[in-house]
């Protein structure tokens, strides 16, 4: 399987056009389009069947209120319940522009406030109806039973968030996306039981089925049985969530995989800013080889915390023998006015730098230290624990260190995708009649996501945004003809994905999957991480078709086809990340500004700072498969800003 | 560090399982017990051996997904899930014994793996509020008192992995249940539904063929989210309201 | 559109209760509490055997004619004795049912096994089999008098004092009667549960209240062969 072709000639195509997104003043939009768009007469919802692929949030969210509504949903998870996405573990917050602080919030504030988070890489008609959607998923949540934290008064409580000045995060204690999506969950579940939604659990997409252009199934694994079988519906809803599984290492749930989002990229669907990558800065520093997946710490530990490491090279002392003069705060010294509190994309390439430098701290020198040292000194020891007292004991439980004593280790990780599939307003692929909702799409965080904004896109997306825009795409593409599993299509794709199994249990070689997966996940980490450059792109590109080359070879997968066989499903997720991994790296090479989590060397300012090129950039990237090695043809879809005019972010 | 592991080997529902022991060494005392498989995981697919089926996915001690009973305690020697226990929790030489959740309503799918799906019935019956989307009221109509509030939260706080039903000596599920009924039922939203939900949510208990409480108690100790005992008297209160109520209807 | 997801036809309440693992457990504590009061009035009773046969024989004669003139002779007692039976056959039936529905519900057993809950809750079955199997045996002994070989009708101190001087009645009674403290100080907190008065600053006072009702029920019971074998009662 040598590929001759050489991938990054890639050569651009036609721009890639929102047609959905209506014109007129930003905050109409949204009416305009839902007014525009067709209607399902209530009494014809229950012959249309539509396949939700995910329990996320998104996910979740969506297969409850398209059954609510009364459509037929067909609904699937690789989890043994569709309580377990990942959204759950996200523990911040949600953005709502309620302001209910009086402070000056409002829904063109919180608008304003993504899209230049995004850096200028968002369209402002998502952006401005995710704004305004925030507000009804609070009533909607709260209806629902969500235990949101409250005042003595009843009333709900906001913090703020990400260096936002108003106060508009709502949340539940440090367990927000579990209480979100078990109120979604529970929402699906009352649907399950009605018989609305016909629920698969353990069972993954490995393909979708396009017939006449349209997307009209999925191929699917029953993950107990081993058995592929296919799905048919009127239209695919991918909410799956993103890739970030595809650098090994990340905050991702250990089973999170792009393989539903990256079969319907090879069916035809474009995948967009694959680049656009978010690393988090305070993640709890890898222990060891074994390390299978890495635990954030929420970011307000930098409110208190100073981030140090030692002046010199290969300083192996205790933290506390190294005295205050051989200390460096280079956070503190490189950015006097913001210190400690710079934005994650900066704080996370400052703690690259000085472990690239060789001053990182502990086992393999990958972490930095965040030391409380001086907020106990200065708060007292109680105050502090009474801010951080659940981290630190989550910090010593995985650490066996008491953060008390000996300062936080800690170094940034891989934490969210804003890339994802191309979507238009209506969050419809490139695909007919295949929608791609929460962190599966592109759409709303541009090129850097706020924090707080990612349970607010999932459930935007799952309550509000895709079961007003799927009807219109049902209303006018009423009488599919009715089609099996004998369709010569859904015949092909099965064909297909037995060949891709069968293959991978017969190479028998001498490396296990997880080897694979996270030699991958370290060269991408290393040249396609933090900070990129053409050459260490270059370099990664020329390295990932030899992997997959050996990995053809050389793979092992014990057992058989038809049975829970998870080294199976490990080595077919790996098959895609193979592939997408040179999308990303390309995707990153072609961009040669730096903005929000994409940043590139060779573009910054003379202080270091990321520096944006809007006259070449100001567009989204969307590529079209070509096949596997070979190079994908690029469509630029233009931004335009007429809203909130692009400026350069300084924090110096 | 060295361990002898014995682990419950299940080829699949239908076919008989056994402790099979392992031997391994290298393992370091900042690896989480999963990690601690993975490693048993990799040398055996490279001895051409299948590796040891076992649930997981968030390794954040939140999705609920993992859950094996070591050395007879449901989720290990910590009070906390098994992803977030850690090797230094045991010592050099040490035998451990690895066992699936056993219950009667929680079938064995192979080696550690469970079928939980019980557990989302038992949601299903009525572990929800009834509002479709877009037929809420504005957030701040009905103020929630704060106590009523914590008191929800620290019922929501269930991950459904399951260590109540597989620490108790009876195979109960009334510690899972009875979370959610009073997560809902104590607050104003959830009240139109109040004895609807616990009413339908225990007998879809009873069908599941969850065995009965008999306050032993086991459930509290391994639920990894300290849902207290007392819930269960909370929904045993909310049971016997609704019952009365229902029979004067 | 949302389709209804329930109906509101709803069992009678004595369906519900007999046909739900809740239900029964309800039926178990109310029964449990009911024997238990007994057990209080009984063990007050029993005491009156350290002021004399005059004093206990006259007691146990007036539990007879307790009621009257209003009751006939003995009606009050038979009352009471038939709201006992109910409450030992509902409490033996709901205990039996749900112990094999636990047993069901646990097919297989854990490899590594662990001493799990307290001595008092792990011994509730095994406990109750030894009171049902010691209820026969007392009424055997002291109210049909069929076991024991030197009774005399109408003469219960008597009977009492001959049962507590053969070593076996004094076996059987005593290890009953520890049975008796153990499922008491397991049974009236658990009921109490059931009846959901439980709560999480209320469980210490349930507790402390369970260990003191188990502690002075045994004691008190207790103390009577305890007496006639020292020869303080003879």
């Amino acid at each position: 399987m040598s590929e001759n072709t050489d991938y990054t000639a890639y050569e651009t195509g036609a721009p890639v056009v929102d047609t959905k997104a209506p014109a007129g003043p930003v905050a109409e939009r949204w009416d305009t389009r839902r007014f525009e768009a067709k209607l399902v007469n209530p009494a014809n919802r229950r012959k249309h069947t539509v396949i939700v692929v995910g329990t996320g949030l998104a996910g979740g969210a969506a297969g409850a209120t398209l059954a609510e509504q009364g459509y037929h949903v067909v609904q699937f998870c690789y989890q043994d319940s569709p309580r377990r996405a990942h959204s759950i573990a996200a523990q911040g917050g949600i953005n709502a522009a309620k302001n209910y602080r009086n402070d000056g919030d409002s829904v063109h504030r919180l608008f304003y406030d993504t899209v230049k988070g995004g850096d200028f890489r968002a369209r402002e008609s998502n952006v401005h109806r995710l704004a305004q959607i925030s507000v009804e998923i609070i009533d909607q949540c709260v209806a629902q039973g969500v235990p949101f934290a409250r005042e003595y008064g009843g009333l709900l409580d906001t913090r703020s968030f990400g260096g936002v000045q108003v106060s508009r995060t709502f949340y539940a204690r440090g367990q927000t996306g579990q209480q979100l999506l078990l109120g979604a969950y529970q929402a699906l579940s009352r649907q399950i039981a009605a018989g609305n939604v016909e629920m698969h659990a353990r069972t993954e997409m490995l393909d979708l089925i396009v017939v006449d252009g349209r997307a009209r199934g999925i191929v699917a694994r029953d993950l107990i049985t081993g058995h592929v079988d296919t799905y048919f519906a009127d239209a695919v809803v991918l909410a799956s969530g993103g890739y970030g599984n595809v650098f090994y290492l990340s905050t991702n749930a250990k089973n999170s995989n792009a393989t539903a989002i990256w079969r319907a990229h090879r069916r035809g669907a474009y995948f967009a800013n694959p680049c656009f990558t978010q690393i988090h800065p305070t993640c709890i520093p890898r222990s060891g080889d074994h390390q299978s997946k890495l635990t954030l710490m929420s970011e307000s530990l930098r409110n208190d915390g100073r981030i140090w490491v030692p002046k010199a090279h290969g300083d192996t002392r205790p933290p506390a023998e190294i005295p205050e003069d051989e200390r460096d705060y280079y956070l503190e010294r490189i950015y006097p006015s913001f210190g400690n509190l710079v934005p994650r994309d900066i704080a996370s390439r400052a703690a690259k730098n000085v472990c690239d430098e060789g001053r990182g701290v502990g086992p393999g020198g990958q972490g930095v230290y965040l030391d409380f040292a001086d907020a106990i000194r200065r708060l007292g020891r109680d105050a502090v624990e009474e801010k951080y007292g659940n981290l630190f004991e989550m910090y010593e439980r995985i650490t066996a260190e008491n953060p008390y004593e000996v300062p936080m280790r800690i170094y940034p990780a891989i934490h969210y995708t804003m890339g994802g599939l191309w979507v238009d307003y209506d969050l419809q692929t490139t695909v007919p009649g295949l929608f791609a909702i929460g962190e599966a799409n592109f759409s709303d965080h541009g090129a850097n996501r706020l924090g707080a904004s990612a349970l607010m896109q999932g459930l935007a997306d799952g309550y509000f945004v895709l079961p007003s825009t799927i009807n219109d795409y049902l209303a006018r593409n009423p009488h599919h003809d009715d089609i099996d599993a004998s369709h010569p299509e859904a015949v092909r794709a099965v064909a297909e994905t037995n060949d891709r199994l069968e293959r991978l249990l017969a190479v028998d070689g001498d490396r296990t999957p997880d080897s694979f997966h996270r030699e991958i996940g370290e060269l991408l980490w290393e040249y396609c991480g933090m900070a990129r450059t053409e050459e260490g792109l270059r370099k990664a590109l020329g390295r990932i078709p030899e992997i997959r080359e050996e990995f053809w070879h050389r793979i092992k997968v014990p057992g058989t086809g038809q049975e829970l066989n998870q080294s199976l499903e490990k080595a077919n997720r790996i098959v895609d990340y193979l592939e997408l991994a040179e999308l990303l790296c390309l995707d990153a090479l072609h961009r040669t500004e730096s903005c929000g989590g994409h940043f590139r060397e060779e573009s910054q300012t003379e202080g270091g700072e990321a520096e944006r090129r809007d006259e070449e950039f100001s567009y989204a990237a969307a590529w079209e498969f070509a096949g596997t090695g070979r190079a994908p043809v690029l469509h630029k879809e233009a931004l335009e800003f007429a809203y909130v005019h692009p400026t350069q972010r300084s924090y110096a | 560090m060295r361990l002898t592991l014995r682990v419950w080997r299940q080829r699949d529902a239908d076919t008989p399982g056994a402790m099979v022991t392992y031997d391994i060494d290298d393992i370091s005392e900042d690896m989480s017990f999963l990690e601690m498989l993975d490693t048993l995981n990799e040398k055996l697919i490279l001895r051409g051996e299948e590796p040891v089926a076992f649930d997981h996915d968030c390794r954040e001690g939140i999705c609920g997904a993992c859950g094996v009973v070591i050395n007879g305690d449901a989720h290990g020697p910590e009070r906390t899930t098994t992803c977030q226990l850690h090797m230094r929790h045991f010592d050099d030489g040490d035998t451990v014994d690895v066992e699936p959740w056993r219950a009667g309503a929680f079938p064995v799918v192979k080696d550690l793996v469970v079928d939980r799906s019980a557990f989302d019935r038992i949601i299903g019956a009525g572990g929800y509020i009834s509002v479709p989307t877009g037929a809420a009221p504005e957030a701040h109509a009905t103020p929630v008192p704060k106590a009523d509030a914590d008191f929800a939260f620290e019922h929501a706080e269930c991950i459904g992995c399951g260590a109540c039903v597989a620490a108790c000596p009876n195979g109960s599920a009334m510690l899972f249940t009875s979370a959610k009924v009073n997560h809902l039922n104590v607050l104003p939203q959830g009240a139109p539904e109040r004895e609807t939900r616990v009413l339908d949510m225990v007998s879809a208990m009873d069908e599941e063929g969850f065995g009965g409480c008999t306050l032993a108690g086991e459930c509290a100790t391994a639920c990894p989210k300290g849902i207290a005992l007392p819930s269960i008297a909370a929904m045993n209160k909310e049971w016997l309201r609704a019952t009365r109520k229902a029979s004067r209807r | 559109m949302a389709l209804a997801t329930r109906t509101d036809r709803r069992p009678s309440l004595t369906r519900s209760l007999w046909g739900s693992t809740v239900g029964k457990k309800t039926v178990m504590a109310v029964s449990g509490l009911i024997m238990l009061m007994y057990l209080v009035a009984h063990m007050l009773g029993n005491l009156k055997i350290f002021f004399g046969s005059g004093e206990f024989n006259t007691y146990a004669h007036w539990l007879r004619t307790m009621g009257e003139p209003l009751l006939h002779y003995e009606w009050a007692l038979w009352g009471v004795r038939v709201v006992l039976l109910a409450a030992v056959v509902l409490h033996g039936v709901a205990a039996y049912q749900l112990s094999r529905r636990d047993i069901r519900a646990r097919p297989s057993k854990y490899v590594h096994k662990r001493r799990r809950a307290s001595y008092a809750t792990r011994t509730m079955r095994w406990g109750g089999i030894i009171l049902a199997l010691f209820i026969v045996w007392h009424l055997l002994d002291l109210t049909t008098l069929t076991v024991n070989e030197n009774a005399q009708p109408g003469r219960p101190y008597e009977n009492v004092v001959a049962t507590f001087s053969t070593w076996y009645g004094n076996v059987i009674y005593l290890v009953a009667m520890l049975a008796v403290g153990l499922h008491v100080r397991h049974g009236f907190w658990s009921a109490a549960q059931t009846l959901g008065m439980g709560n999480a600053r209320r469980d210490r006072i349930l507790k402390t209240l369970a260990n003191g009702l188990a502690l002075v029920l045994t004691a008190g019971f207790v103390s009577v062969p305890v007496a006639v074998m020292t020869g303080v009662v003879g």
